[in-house]
């Protein structure tokens, strides 16, 4: 298998000494265009972006992301926009990876082999399937993998050490560490210093493997979370596209902006 | 095809991952499956441990009022003049509905677990009301996520909620309704899950609140199986039980006990909500046929569009008014030993008016689709067959909506 182009996003971090930035936004908030016009221009400043595909029952999202779907919803987004929403991006930045995340039904009502076929043709790069746990998720990942789509495995502070291990044994380039019980977005109830405690433990039981940190990071947190191989932020930018558009704002300016700082507080 | 197999209890007849045949399962947050494993581990104890059952029939027998009563509905059997019709008056049951098994044994565990913290998700506010009765029992403190629509159709069990010390959540995403309170009141679950207990109001959601939900509402064809055979000396030879289906807690528990019985002998009959005469938004996965689908942590038949957005419902009935069912339910569905068909607004209004009319019962809107069935069938069978319905509500929480249909209450 060649190197995957999230492992490489790391790589290329690790050089320059800095956490990999990763952006979570939602296909078509607040319309289709500006969902790729975002994506577009905040890949300057992040090293991986993940987009989500809809779904109107989450049971993960806070308040910000589910804004962002609903409004995605309404203004008509279906899952194949999504996809080419991806395709659109990847043909402008085919070195930029792109991480689709949502929910299982609609994996399910696709068919997991035709939507791994509808992620490949939009050359997406990976998939983070939230209610998905390891192990129900074994047989799929291993057939992401097989299509070299990159499985991302999530760890929470509940997941137990002997539990811990066998998911990172069967992770691929990248894990996701859930900081707080939380859904998206809460507020950061745990201190940095505890979560990156509990990151050292989780790095501890396999170095090789790029771990990063999610939920309830934001512009004022991020600079604390420096030494991680990555943050991922995510409602913060869903709450900005909401507010530019109650000020009649540029949400694709202000996000892009917003992106660019996030960055440089994380370098 | 599907099979239910003797000697086990149909809760237990799942494999390793949770599924019973296509159904059920455990789709849920990394963050969850630690308290799920945990629940479902203290719950496998429990059920073993004789004196925790003593406490629950402690409880169900002086604070519930088990056994709810068996009785014939003579007058309602005269006008119909076919089949006998029987009613099992479970709104009798402290709080006035069913839900008040599965809220007693889910704050019993939380007490067993260390929880001090109890949420609920409720439609009709039944399954909350019951939830802040047990909660405020037992001594836990209780949160109630509830749709912003039905906080409005069903202000009588809100104000018995607020009375028993509950904080009720309004939730005002989606459809605003028991779908969108059920999601709602996970995503609390996932954020406080390592002090709080979660009660899922039916036998729907993760594998485990299935099964203690099952367990918990059993209850209801325990008692009747000894009031049939008290009643009639054995089992009748033609016995047919009608039960509303929603989430399907009061429908399993009802037909639980019976389960093994050859359907010929004792057929179950399930009345799904057909919402508003001509309205394509039924509340009937089971009965129209909807695909299979992941909702709220389990594979279940549940109404959505192709790409799998969950599709709102709708029901005079907010206790029906849910676009899944239990993955129990479509297991039973899928070995055919139940049959599902549905009733609609108008069906189960006129089914409520011609109770009452009869009988000195006020069955609420969810049991009022089941007399739909039984008034509908009962003139075509013989006078040796045996219905039974299941009178699962009381018509209490339903007087504003009967009001403004019906003019009267």
């Amino acid at each position: 298998m060649t190197v995957s182009q999230i492992s490489l996003a790391f790589k290329n971090c690790k050089k320059e000494k800095k956490a990999a930035l990763i952006t979570f936004t939602v296909a078509g908030d607040n319309t289709k265009k500006n969902s790729f016009k975002i994506l577009n221009s905040i890949a300057k400043h992040a090293d991986i972006l993940e987009l989500s595909f809809l779904h109107n029952c989450p049971i993960a999202d806070g308040g910000q992301i589910q804004n962002s779907t609903y409004r995605a919803l309404r203004n008509g987004t279906t899952l194949k926009d999504t996809f080419q929403i991806a395709r659109k991006f990847k043909n402008n930045n085919p070195n930029k990876p792109l991480i689709l995340m949502g929910y299982y039904n609609l994996i399910y009502q696709s068919g997991e082999n035709n939507f791994i076929k509808n992620c490949k043709l939009s050359k997406v790069d990976g998939l983070i399937v939230v209610d998905l746990p390891w192990p129900e998720n074994k047989k799929f990942a291993q057939k992401c993998k097989k299509k070299s789509i990159n499985f991302v495995q999530l760890v929470s502070p509940t997941t137990s050490k002997e539990r811990m291990k066998k998911i990172i044994k069967d992770s691929h380039d990248m894990i996701y560490y859930i900081s707080m019980l939380s859904t998206t977005g809460g507020k950061l109830k745990v201190s940095p210093k505890t979560i990156l405690k509990n990151y050292a433990k989780i790095k501890k039981i396999d170095k090789s493997k790029n771990l990063v940190i999610g939920f309830g990071i934001t512009s004022k947190n991020i600079s604390s979370f420096k030494k991680a191989d990555g943050c991922v932020v995510g409602s913060e930018i869903c709450k900005k596209i909401s507010k530019s558009i109650k000020n009649k704002q540029n949400p694709v300016t202000n996000v892009s902006n917003m992106v660019k700082n996030l960055r440089k507080r994380l370098s | 095809m599907a099979k239910i197999k003797k000697g086990i209890p149909l809760i237990d007849q799942h494999d390793k991952n949770g599924f019973w045949g296509k159904f059920g399962g455990n789709f849920i947050p990394e963050t969850l499956k630690k308290p799920v494993e945990d629940l479902a581990l203290l719950f496998s104890k429990l059920r073993k441990d004789k004196k925790f059952i003593k406490e629950r029939d402690y409880y169900f027998k002086n604070w519930v009022g088990s056994p709810t009563s068996f009785i014939k509905l003579h007058n309602l059997t005269e006008h119909l003049d076919g089949a006998q019709i029987w009613a099992k008056v479970v709104s009798e049951a402290n709080g006035g509905a069913h839900k008040i098994y599965n809220a007693t044994v889910h704050s019993l565990i939380a007490k067993k677990a260390g929880k001090k913290y109890i949420v609920g998700d409720t439609g009709a506010g039944y399954a909350g009301k019951m939830l802040s009765m047990a909660a405020k029992k037992f001594g836990l403190k209780c949160k109630i996520f509830m749709g912003a629509k039905d906080i409005k159709r069903q202000k009588p069990n809100c104000d018995a909620m607020r009375k028993n010390g509950a904080e009720i959540v309004p939730v005002y995403t989606g459809s605003q309704t028991l779908v969108d309170a059920v999601s709602e009141c996970m995503r609390y679950w996932v954020s406080n899950c390592d002090t709080t207990h979660m009660c899922v109001g039916s036998t729907v959601g993760p594998n485990i609140f299935v099964k203690i939900c099952g367990w918990s509402t059993s209850q209801i064809s325990r008692e009747l199986l000894v009031q049939i055979k008290e009643e009639f000396g054995g089992i009748p030879k033609k016995l047919k039980l009608i039960n509303c289906v929603g989430g399907g807690s009061s429908s399993f528990g009802f037909w639980n006990e019976f389960m093994h019985y050859d359907k010929k002998q004792i057929e179950f009959i399930g009345v799904e909500a057909a919402g508003p005469k001509k309205s394509k938004r039924h509340a009937a996965p089971l009965t129209y046929g909807s695909k299979i689908g992941i909702l709220h942590g389990s594979a279940q038949y549940v109404n959505q569009n192709s790409e799998g957005q969950i599709e709102e419902t709708e029901s005079i009935s907010a206790g029906l008014d849910y676009p899944g069912v239990s993955a129990l339910h479509c297991f039973l569905k899928d070995t055919k030993r139940a049959r599902y068909t549905a009733a609609s607004d108008e069906e189960a209004l006129n089914a409520y008016q011609v109770v009452t009319k009869f009988e000195n019962l006020n069955p609420s809107l969810e049991p009022s689709h089941a007399f739909a069935e039984a008034i509908k069938i009962a003139p075509k069978l013989s006078k040796d067959t045996i219905i039974i319905v299941n009178s699962c509500g009381d018509a209490h929480k339903d007087r504003d909506i009967l009001k403004q249909r019906l003019g009267k209450f």
